[in-house]
This record gives C-alpha cells, structure tokens and sequence, in this order.
C-alpha cells in the first residue's frame, strides 16, 4: 500500500500517513455505520422504527452518541487496580487494530504484505483475551470478573476451531500469506474457494461440501471469538450487566465498543479471504473491460468492503434471530461438535489435496 | 452416533428456519405508530376532557352534584326580572347568571357521571387527551364566559333588586300596620 501511494503521490510523508490512517479510518467507519445499522436492523426485525429522529433517517444518531460520550467524565471505581484498568481498552484496541495491519483491502491497499499473514491476525487478535481478562480482574467487580473468566474460557476454546479450518485452507492453498490466498481465487465467483477453488479437475467438486462445512465451522468459531450474540455470554446483559466493560465509561468504553465492530470486520474480511476470494470481484472488473487499469484497485477495494459488510450484516442477521447459548452449551458446540468436525473436515481435505 | 448427528443437523436446520423468519420480518412494516406526529383516531364515546358549552349552560348545578369527587363548582346568580339571558339550543329559558363554572380536571376521574343529568346537554367528554400541565393550578379550567366586573354587577343588581322589593315590601307592611282593619277581631297569636 505505501508504494502504492507513493507512485500516485509520490511523497513519502503523505504515503506514510495514508497508509497508517487508511485502517483506523476503516475502523471507526466500520463503528460508525455498524451501530447504527445494528440498532436499524434489530428494529426491522423486531417490526419497529428504529433510530429515525436525528438527521435524514436518523443517520447521525451515532454522531451523536459519539459527542455525547465525548462529553463524559472519566469516572473510575474506587479499589481498582489503575494500571491495568487504563491499559485494557488500550489493548483490547491493539488487538483489533493490529489485524488490520496484514488484511489486503485490495492487490494494492495492505499495510504490510506479511508472508505469514493469517498467522499474524490469528496470534495478535489474541492479545483482545489479555485485555478482557485485565478489564475483568482490575475493575473490582464481580459482573466484570465474571464476564472476563467467561471470555477467556470462550475466546481460548473458540480459538481451536478456527485454527483448525485456517490450517485446513493454508494446506490446501499451501501459503500463509492473505494476498496470495486471495490472488489464487482468481475474479470469477467460481473459483473462490466455497466452490472448490480455481483448479478445474476432480478434486475441485470433491471439495465443495467440505469447504461448505469449512465455512460453517468457522463462520460460528469467529462470531464465538468476537463475543457476538448468539456467544455473548461474556457481555450478557441480562445476567452480568455488562460482563467485562461494566465499570468502564465514556472514552474508555468506546474504545471497546470499537474494538467490538473493528473485530467484526475482521472476522468477515477474513472469511471472506479464505472462502469468499477476498479482494476478488465475483464478476470480472470494469476496468479490464473497459481497458482502465487503475481502476482495478479501487474496484477491488470495493468488492472486499463490500463482502466484509455483508458478513457483518449476517452477524447481526443472526443476533437478532438467535436466544445466547448458556455456557456448558458452548463449551459443548465448541469441544463436542465443532472441533470433530474440523479436525475430520481437516483430514479429508488434505486428503483431496493429494489427489 | 445418530443422535449426535442428528443433534448437528437440527441445529443448523433450526438456525436456518429461525433466520428465514428474521428475514420475513425485516420486510414487514414497522407497527410502530409516531405518537406526536401520527395520531389514533379516538373512539366515538372516548372520555377524555371535559368541555362545557357555557352558552347552553343554565346553572341548574346537577352535574356538580352528580360528581363523585366534586370537582365541579358552580356558582350562580339569580337574574333580575329586566335581563333577557336568551334561550339555550334547545329552547329552555335561563334564569340564573352562571358566574362561575370551575372543572377541577386534576381532580376529575372521567366517570362521565356529569355528562348524563344535564338538562341541555352542554357538558361533554371530548377527543383531546394532552392537556399536562406544569403547575397543578392550571389544571382547574374555567368556562364562566363573565369577567369579574360583570359578575360584580350582576350581584350589585340583584342585591339592589332584592333591596328594592325588601323596600317595597316592608313599605307595603308599614302602609298595611298604617291602615288597621277596625272590623276583623284581634286574632290571637297560635304560639
């Protein structure tokens, strides 16, 4: 991406910038429209209104909010461990940002093309566990000691399967790195990987309910790990409050809101890499048609924002429909049901990439 | 085994049937009505308000005595024999100036028990439903149509009337005690 700015601007200072801002803009926008079309979607499901009174169609009701929150003051608990208290938005923050880093928005917009790439975003979006559990243990409440514990157990087990299917589709695709996985889906929706990947042959029909059951396992593994409705029992508001950030407020509870939608994102963008061709048009470009080529990048851009919001809105498609899990049901989708049929799903797929 | 299988198939198949209600409903029109700018209409025989149509009023006090709370008061003023007060809408003479007709609405539990006695049908529930107030003295409407100053007259008229026929009155008894009638026999008093 730097170099990419560098030939249209060709002065490293803005490149730079770009290239640092370009995600943390991602982000917030992510935050910025995600609230507002989590509460509009929840409201078209339940048969309600919605937010509809600040601005056209109540567009700027999380501008809004933001200010508000802005405004508030920075009350902290009494008998609570400082530190730890103000690192863990902080690092909650870091983790979901620090994924953005190694996501390629197109075959030029990526922070670093990092050979080890879905590696990368699987070890740092772990530091979101640290940050939980700091948040937890250092708001001396037990609402949020509870809600941390909870968050722990589900982010570490959820971790397995996930793991499990990436593992899976970094033997098939034989890289770790997003771009090239990414690249090897080349722009027609028939050779993304759901539908067997861009091999024409046997294998890749043989492929096609495996990466089907792949898809599943770690659409629900992800949504477990980014504590999401129907996994939100760290959060669970009618039982723990507000499970980990319930002493937190105003900048600070931002900041996890934040991290909350950043992490959505990325939990899409990275399904969408591994099933969905990631950057790829499923259609072809204009601008090989047209004969534009630097075209192809933006277009690129937008179809991978594109496939990132649409998993973000089945994310919320599926909050508003689903009850929470109680947690030995999670341990036990988890641990009983996902993690067989990973490491089964695992094998036959390594087996099929023999052949 | 089978149930485990089973078990796997029935919870996407589950998912999947509640997801295609979601997606029903998120098609489905809101039901939400936006109270203040979209309004029910109102049943035809809603208690709500009171109003008191006080050109038809003739003081006759039966909804204030009707009233289980005695949130109706009413204070009247007999007219004197030159006053023409017209006709209510129904044709009834009224004698009596109404200077004072006060709904104490803060006090009023809707029983539309007033609403029944009255003669001219001039008291009546309606449709309006918002009248909060901030202070609670702004709840006791009144519907006297006279200011003060007229109602001061009026009493001021009745009491010279009255005084005048007291005056009359006693100057018909004095003429009366003046002319004794020598013939009838002195009556003897009962008590």
């Amino acid at each position: 991406m730097y170099q990419f700015i560098y030939d249209l601007t060709g002065n490293v200072i803005i490149s730079t910038l770009v290239t640092a801002v370009f995600p943390l803009v991602n982000v917030l926008i992510v935050a910025l429209i995600g609230v507002y079309l989590e509460r509009k979607i929840s409201a078209w499901i339940q048969d309600r209104v919605g937010p509809n009174r600040v601005g056209p169609f109540g567009l700027f009701q999380t501008v809004a909010d933001f200010i508000k929150m802005m405004q508030k003051e920075d009350a902290t608990p009494t008998d609570i461990d400082g530190k730890l208290y103000n690192l863990a938005p902080v690092l909650v923050f870091t983790g979901c940002f620090a994924a953005y880093a190694a996501i390629p928005f197109s075959s030029q917009l990526i922070g670093s093309e990092v050979e080890v790439g879905i590696f990368f975003i699987l070890a740092v979006s772990s530091f979101t566990v640290a940050g939980i559990l700091m948040a937890g243990w250092s708001s001396n409440n037990k609402y949020a000691l509870l809600g941390a514990m909870r968050s722990a157990a589900q982010i570490v087990s959820y971790e397995i399967p996930t793991a499990l299917v990436v593992l899976s589709m970094v033997m098939l695709m034989g890289t770790l790195s997003l771009t090239k996985i990414s690249e090897m889906q080349t722009a027609y929706f028939w050779n993304w990987n759901i539908l067997g990947g861009a091999t024409l042959g046997l294998s890749k029909f043989l492929l096609i309910p495996f990466m089907i059951v792949g898809f599943i396992i770690i659409f629900i593994s992800t949504l477990a790990e980014v504590n999401r409705t129907p996994f939100d029992i760290p959060e669970a508001e009618s039982e723990l409050v507000a499970g980990y950030f319930t002493e937190y407020c105003g900048m600070k509870w931002a900041m996890f809101m934040l991290a909350e939608y950043g992490n959505m994102f990325a939990v899409s963008a990275i399904v969408s890499i591994l099933f969905f061709g990631g950057y790829h048009s499923p259609f072809g470009y204009l601008g090989n048609s047209l004969g534009i080529n630097w075209l192809i990048p933006y277009e690129q851009a937008f179809w991978f924002v594109a496939k990132g919001w649409f998993f973000i809105l089945v994310q919320m498609w599926l909050r508003w429909t689903l009850p929470r899990l109680r947690v030995d049901q999670l341990m036990s989708l988890c641990w009983k049901y996902l993690i067989p049929y990973a490491v089964v799903n695992l094998v036959v797929i390594g087996i099929i990439s023999l052949l | 085994m089978k149930t485990y299988f089973r078990n796997t198939w029935l919870g996407i198949y589950t998912v999947l049937v509640g997801m295609k209600i979601t997606f029903k409903h998120l098609f489905t029109p809101a039901v939400t009505i936006q109270y203040p700018e979209v309004k029910l209409k109102m049943p035809d025989r809603v208690r709500n308000r009171l109003y008191v149509n006080i050109d038809d009023c003739i003081g006759c006090d039966q909804c204030a005595r009707a009233c289980p709370v005695s949130c109706i008061t009413i204070d009247t003023v007999k007219s004197i024999p030159g006053e023409d007060l017209g006709t209510t809408s129904n044709g009834k003479k009224k004698a009596l100036w109404v200077t004072k007709f006060d709904i104490d609405i803060a006090k009023c539990c809707f029983c539309q028990l007033c609403v029944f006695p009255c003669p001219t049908e001039c008291i009546y529930m309606t449709d309006v439903y918002e009248f909060s107030e901030y202070e609670r003295e702004r709840l006791v409407y009144k519907f006297s149509s006279l200011t003060e100053e007229e109602v001061n007259q009026k009493k001021l008229n009745l009491e010279k009337f009255q005084a005048e026929k007291e005056a009359q009155k006693a100057a018909a008894a004095a003429a009366a005690a003046a002319k004794p009638k020598p013939d009838a026999p002195a009556q003897p008093s009962a008590n």
